[in-house]
């Protein structure tokens, strides 16, 4: 641990604190949860669980429209939205994301459009959309399934690839509490929707997804040093810890009370809370950890005695 | 002047060369990398070079705003202000003497190109600043609030035994305009982009405000306009160097504390002024952003400075964010495989 003492210009921060505002920490849930949703449906599709599979579609296409709209609302020119699309950038996950979302949006869009086929009448031009949406779904689902693990984890680069110090170091371990996150809130999905005869998958998902999740956030939390701090304390503390009591309470009630469709659908509103707290706190914790000129200095401080501890370098 | 440099082909990616970023920004026959040596030794807190930036840019006001810390009611860089002199006060131990010397404030063998260039002037002018010797204690190290800013600068009570002694530091910060330029890299619209002197500019008619070049920023420097929605910064003027004009903050600096010019010229003269100091007794100069060696790839804007680094509200080690980028995709690939893999096991992994 770096000393305590450090000297900053009258405590002022070095950083610019991030100015994105809710809208990314809800989209951080959104964009996980349509990532999630699209795991979910496309297993359904492929065991031929229907409710799994249209529950999973649904969820998907709500949660990125949801995304999109809160990814525009949040920037400072709105309407110039579309710029996003005048170049790809590999140097800029938030280039790599805007490509990952225009590809993955249509498909999942598609698979949700899909499963209003029933709905259509037998003949004319409608009749015709209801023979051939099916299989359009099944098609869009796969490729929505494949784009998802993308969409679920490229948002942990996207916050690692700044000079927000508790951002930054954590980028080795991010990526797996977003995925973790990301499975564990389209296990919610499944859980809430589909009745527990059907819901083994979506259990066996909030197993998976939580176990990912916790272990990704305890490396977080303990493994940076004063870096993990914000993790740990204040606001995004509290959420951290909320998330993690609600994960653990949403996967002990999905698999212990696996025959009641209550204490299931219980289950998965609070695996879907736990990941909403979870990204807040992960989003807060950086911005804490860019206000304060500590986790700029001492860590860097550090940095600079070690280099010049190795005489190689 | 010369041709015109011809305009890039590829996009601009800031991660590649080092040496000579425009070039590796796709720039044929680009004009030599310009930029700023601000040597806070010899810089007397006027600025006139934030007046002179606010002016010629036509930046907004940021509002009467004062900050109760110190001389400095600016406060930071921002969106309105792309000059920010800083104004350090430390307490010193008292016994020091004034030593006003003759002579070329900025020092050293600078070309007379540059000079001019500068300060429109090839005559030396102005006085040396005061130097103190020796290292100063701990305690003196310590940037310290010394009350309300009065009339009369603090310490001064009008007898000689009732004076406290202390220094000011006064630096005039700017964007560091970086070799590997952290903001330039993750610009998701392109509105960022890298001129043919090697300077990073926003082009204010593509910026959406996505906010993502402020979080890069190692140095805190680039920020958003609220009731505007854009991001803005110092452009290093260029609209004026394009058309071989000095910027509008070096040509306003009355002691020439901010030099512009060829950066390879700045290096070497900014060498020549650090020693110089040392030699006088001032252990604590040195030069910050000059090295091509640095974490970013050294900084097109560098500076002198007579303390550490974060006592002027500067990170002491910058890195560039998307040095880890690699490392980064890496590590998502591999939870975007982790998350795969936990799908196809939830359904295969039972009966129900």
């Amino acid at each position: 641990m770096p000393p305590a003492e450090f000297t900053s210009y009258y405590g002022r921060p070095i950083l610019k604190p991030p100015v994105w505002t809710w809208e990314i920490a809800a989209y951080l849930f959104t964009g996980g949860l349509a990532a999630g949703s699209s795991l979910l449906a496309a297993g359904g599709q492929l065991t031929g669980r229907a409710e799994v599979r249209r529950a999973g579609r649904l969820a998907a296409l709500a949660a990125v429209t949801a995304s999109a709209g809160l990814l525009v609302k949040d920037l400072g020119r709105p309407d110039r939205f579309h710029h996003m699309l005048r170049v790809a950038k590999p140097t800029s996950p938030m280039s790599v994301g805007t490509w990952i979302l225009t590809g993955y949006g249509p498909a999942a869009g598609l698979a949700a459009v899909a499963e209003v086929a029933p709905l259509l009448p037998t003949r004319g031009p409608l009749g015709l959309a209801r023979r051939a949406l099916p299989s359009v779904g099944r098609v869009a689902g796969l490729a929505a399934a494949v784009t998802a693990p993308a969409l679920g984890t490229y948002t942990a680069v996207l916050l690692a690839d700044t000079a927000v110090p508790s951002w930054h170091e954590a980028y080795a371990d991010l990526p797996f509490v977003f995925a973790g996150s990301a499975l564990a809130s389209g296990a919610g999905v499944g859980l809430l929707a589909v009745p527990p005869a059907q819901a083994g998958p979506a259990r066996r998902l909030a197993v998976a997804g939580a176990g990912l999740e916790l272990f990704g956030a305890h490396r977080v939390e303990n493994r940076l040093g004063l870096l993990g701090e914000p993790y740990r304390t204040g606001r995004p503390g509290r959420l951290l810890r909320a998330g993690r009591a609600l994960t653990v309470a949403g996967v002990a009630g999905a698999v212990l009370g696996r025959r009641s469709r209550l204490v299931s659908a219980v289950s998965g509103a609070a695996l879907l809370a736990a990941s909403v707290a979870t990204r807040f706190g992960v989003f807060h914790a950086g911005v804490a950890s860019a206000r304060d000129p500590k986790y700029t200095v001492l860590p860097q401080r550090a940095r600079l005695d070690r280099r010049a501890a190795e005489p190689d370098r | 002047m010369a041709d015109p440099p011809h305009r890039p082909t590829a996009p601009a990616q800031s991660s590649l060369p080092a040496a000579d970023p425009a070039a590796g920004a796709g720039w044929v026959d680009a004009p030599p990398r310009m930029g700023f040596f601000t040597d806070t030794s010899v810089c007397i807190g006027c600025k006139a070079c934030e007046v002179a930036c606010k002016e010629w840019n036509g930046v907004p006001t940021s509002g009467l705003d004062l900050l109760g810390m110190s001389y400095d009611n600016t406060g930071a860089l921002t969106a309105n202000s792309w000059r920010h002199v800083a104004f350090v006060e430390q307490p010193r131990p008292a016994g020091h003497g004034t030593a006003p010397v003759a002579g070329n404030p900025t020092g050293g063998p600078a070309g007379p190109a540059s000079v001019a260039r500068s300060a429109d002037t090839v005559t030396p002018t102005g006085t040396e600043p005061e130097v103190l010797p020796g290292e100063p204690p701990a305690a003196a190290r310590t940037t310290e609030f010394l009350g309300m800013p009065a009339a009369g600068p603090p310490g001064r009570t009008g007898s000689a035994e009732g004076r406290s002694d202390f220094r000011w530091l006064m630096m005039s910060d700017v964007c560091k305009h970086c070799t590997r330029a952290g903001c330039l890299d993750v610009c998701p619209t392109g509105a960022l982009f890298r001129t043919e002197f090697g300077t990073v500019v926003v082009q204010e008619d593509i910026c959406n405000g996505c906010g993502y070049c402020v979080s890069a920023c190692p140095y805190g420097v680039i920020d958003r306009r609220v009731d505007d929605g854009r991001v803005w910064k110092c452009t290093l003027c260029y609209d004026r160097i394009g058309a071989g004009l000095t910027p509008a903050c070096a040509q306003a600096c009355p002691t020439e504390s901010i030099q512009y010019g060829p950066l390879d010229e700045l290096r070497e003269r900014a060498a020549v002024r650090v020693a110089t100091l040392r030699e006088r007794g001032e252990t604590q100069a040195r030069l910050y952003g000059h090295d091509p060696d640095d974490g970013v790839g050294g900084d097109g804007a560098f500076f002198l400075l007579l303390d550490e680094p974060e006592v002027y509200g500067l990170p002491p080690d910058p890195q560039v964010t998307t040095r880890d980028l690699p490392a980064m995709w890496r590590r998502a690939g591999l939870a975007a495989l982790a998350m795969t893999a936990a799908a196809v096991g939830a359904f295969l992994g039972g009966r129900r």
